[in-house]
């Protein structure tokens, strides 16, 4: 037993270090890159998307991927954080000088306040599921927008304007190593919430709600602190957008922001952080590339390349027909594959195998028990005995 | 008064999208995200046929409602057709993938511009023009409650009306009986597409302008008229849309609460969720393992 639970907790934190390496990876790109002088403003902003992509993609996947529950108004939240955090700064910036401080003070109370929105989204979802709660996270973006929009202390239609706390200048282009570090803490609580017996309860819930509120556990609680984790993490990564670009405008944060995101948990894979990781990176930079060079009308080409990669990604995971297709060419398959290339056949050691002990590698099924009941146990001794008895007669 | 009919006028268009949100949802167990998307696709049909030399409303409505039914089919058949039995969070992805390919197509095709719909000629009411009542929406008004009664009696009369019901009572029941259930899903799902090219020539009517995102609000917004009547009813959509038509227009009307009036229809939203997620008309269904 205690082998098995060390081995499961090896590969464990193999899977949670990759993640820390990869962010820490773009991080180094970007660090190389300044030092040597080589770095670009818009590679620079580039990094800094690249980073608040991967915070949204990992806290969407929090409750897509590990409650199974499907929030829409993902861009809500950011929304909230950017505003609260842009307005919050603005006023701040009056009285500290630091433009670190104002930044690190406004995301803990746009990340906060998110998480506030959080919880009261996080209350529908206990009575309701699947669809219904998906359209009541995507009311509650649209309702979110439609308020900022109205209010003219938060700019009105024109958006927020936080121009003198752009943190990027053209001497000193660090945001994006302040995201890396917040996305590095991201990834530190998030994996760690799933590593931990709260991260189980939460897989459970989405694995059957009803057989873990049956196993004792507390659905209300862990239904709650998955949505307001994603919610601070969300509303964090909206503080950094407003300390980004400028206007903060209510346009940005769209329904269509929210299913972008969701493009990056999908393409990623619901449920791996790995996923998301490069899955962010990969969306950030073919948006950025394709800004450029796409024009007008033609700017739409991403969004079908989206819509397509959503549908094929979801059928072929997905459609029963599929299924025993996936299993021999899929990628898990191809995988174990290649893991029996690499594995050295071990000679056949009889000493080895002891004959008492029964080792099972599934649970036996009444089938299985049958068989074994049915089985002689001593052969030779039942046969003698079918003789003697032949005898008798 | 007039705020009472163009109200009720903008809520039987909310009403005819909510039946195709209510049928599907009943009968297929999904949320049809790309419903919106295909009242788009109709008005752009409808755009498309008014602009040739000699344009017709009804050879308008015609092409719009063919185009419509088989687009539907065709969604259908592709995308949700290999997603069934799998789970409803990756049918609801797989929607809302093809809502944003019909939105996308549209734009690379027809640009984001509006395209101006014109042509129409309605005959002038004059005892009811002179209260400041449109022609157009008396017509929509009428026009919903006539599709509205056919539908009922089709479902109720017809055998694949009483078909649709087996399906949506019980899928497994229904096959055992004898009904070719995929069958009654498509057929489900292309009266559903015809009635929304009925409703984007409603649309129209009121907002003569045929743009990629014309879809989108009023189908989350029917969405939240079929979920006020109680979601699988065909008299609680209607209901449902009506009171949400109303309630809009209302919001609209008073100057101080008029920029509000999403937030308003979707925190009613919220609030129905929470108090009563079955709706007005809506059966209460117990949840087993």
């Amino acid at each position: 037993m205690g082998k098995i639970t060390s081995n499961v907790k090896n590969e464990f934190k193999l899977k949670y270090l990759i993640n820390y390496c990869l962010v820490l990876v773009l991080l180094l790109v970007g660090m190389v890159m300044m030092f040597t002088g080589g770095l670009k403003m818009s590679f620079a902003r580039l990094l800094t998307q690249i980073g608040f992509s991967i915070i949204l993609a990992v806290s969407l996947n929090l409750v897509v991927g590990f409650l199974g529950e499907l929030s829409l108004g993902h861009a809500g939240f950011m929304c909230i954080g950017a505003y609260i955090g842009g307005f919050c700064a603005n006023a701040l910036s009056n009285y500290i000088g630091s433009k670190f401080l104002v930044l690190l003070i406004t995301m803990i109370i746009g990340g906060v306040i998110a998480s506030v929105f959080g919880f009261v989204i996080g209350l529908p979802s206990l009575r309701l599921k699947g669809d219904y709660l998906a359209i009541v996270t995507l009311a509650f973006g649209e309702i979110v927008r439609n308020i900022f929009k109205n209010q003219k202390a938060f700019g009105g239609a024109m958006g927020l304007s936080t121009g003198p706390i752009q943190y990027d200048t053209r001497n000193n282009m660090s945001l994006y190593i302040i995201t890396f570090v917040i996305a590095l803490i991201m990834l530190f609580v998030t994996q760690n919430l799933i590593r931990s017996k709260h991260g189980r309860a939460i897989t459970a819930i989405r694995d059957n709600e009803i057989a873990a509120k049956a196993m004792g556990i507390n659905v209300t609680f862990y239904k709650l602190l998955a949505f307001i984790v994603a919610a601070f993490f969300a509303g964090v990564a909206g503080v950094i957008y407003a300390h980004y670009t400028t206007p903060v405008s209510y346009t940005f944060f769209s329904y269509n922001y929210s299913i972008e995101i969701l493009v990056m948990v999908v393409l990623g894979g619901m449920g791996n952080i790995t996923g998301s990781i490069i899955a962010a990176t990969l969306i950030s930079c073919v948006n950025f590339f394709l800004q450029s060079r796409l024009s007008g009308d033609l700017a739409a080409l991403r969004y079908l390349i989206y819509a397509l990669v959503l549908i094929f990604i979801i059928i072929f995971g997905n459609a029963p027909a599929l299924r025993p297709f996936k299993e021999k060419y899929g990628i898990s398959a191809l995988s174990e594959k290649i893991k029996k290339l690499f594995k050295k056949k071990k000679p056949f050691d009889p000493a080895a195998v002891k004959e008492d002990e029964g080792s099972w590698d599934r649970i036996p099924t009444k089938i299985d028990m049958d068989a074994i009941l049915s089985t002689d146990i001593n052969p030779e001794i039942s046969g003698e005995q079918e003789n003697a008895d032949k005898k008798n007669d | 008064m007039i705020t009472l009919i163009d109200g009720l006028s903008l809520g039987s268009i909310y009403a005819l999208i909510a039946l195709g949100y209510t049928m599907v949802y009943g009968i297929a167990k999904m949320l049809n995200f790309a419903h919106g998307d295909i009242i788009m696709v109709g008005a752009y049909a409808i755009y498309v046929a008014m602009s040739f030399a000699n344009p017709n409303p009804v050879i308008a409505l015609i092409s719009s409602i063919i185009v419509c039914t088989l687009l539907g089919v065709f969604v259908e058949k592709f995308a949700y057709k290999p997603l069934r039995g799998a789970s409803p969070l990756a049918v609801l992805i797989t929607a809302i993938g093809v809502s944003y390919f019909l939105q996308s197509v549209a734009q690379i095709v027809f640009g984001s511009q509006p395209k101006p719909v014109s042509g129409w000629k309605l005959p002038k009411i004059e005892f009811l023009n002179q209260f400041g009542i449109t022609t157009g929406a008396v017509v929509t008004l009428i026009a919903g409650i006539l599709i509205m009664v056919a539908l009922t009696l089709f479902i109720n009369i017809t055998r694949t009306g009483s078909a649709m019901l087996a399906v949506s009572e019980d899928k497994g029941a229904a096959k055992l009986m004898g009904i070719n259930v995929n069958k009654i899903i498509t057929i489900t799902f292309a009266i559903g597409s015809a009635l929304a090219s009925f409703a984007s020539m409603f649309y129209l009517l009121q907002i003569p302008n045929a743009e990629p995102t014309l879809g989108a609000m009023p189908g989350i917004k029917a969405f939240t008229a079929a979920v006020i009547g109680g979601i699988g009813s065909i008299p609680g959509a209607m209901l449902g849309g009506m009171v949400l038509g109303v309630i809009e227009k209302i919001c609209l009307s008073i100057e101080v609460i008029s920029p509000y009036t999403t937030a308003i229809e979707f925190s009613l939203l919220i609030l129905i969720l929470l108090v009563k997620p079955t709706g007005f008309l809506g059966r209460t269904t117990k949840e087993k393992v």
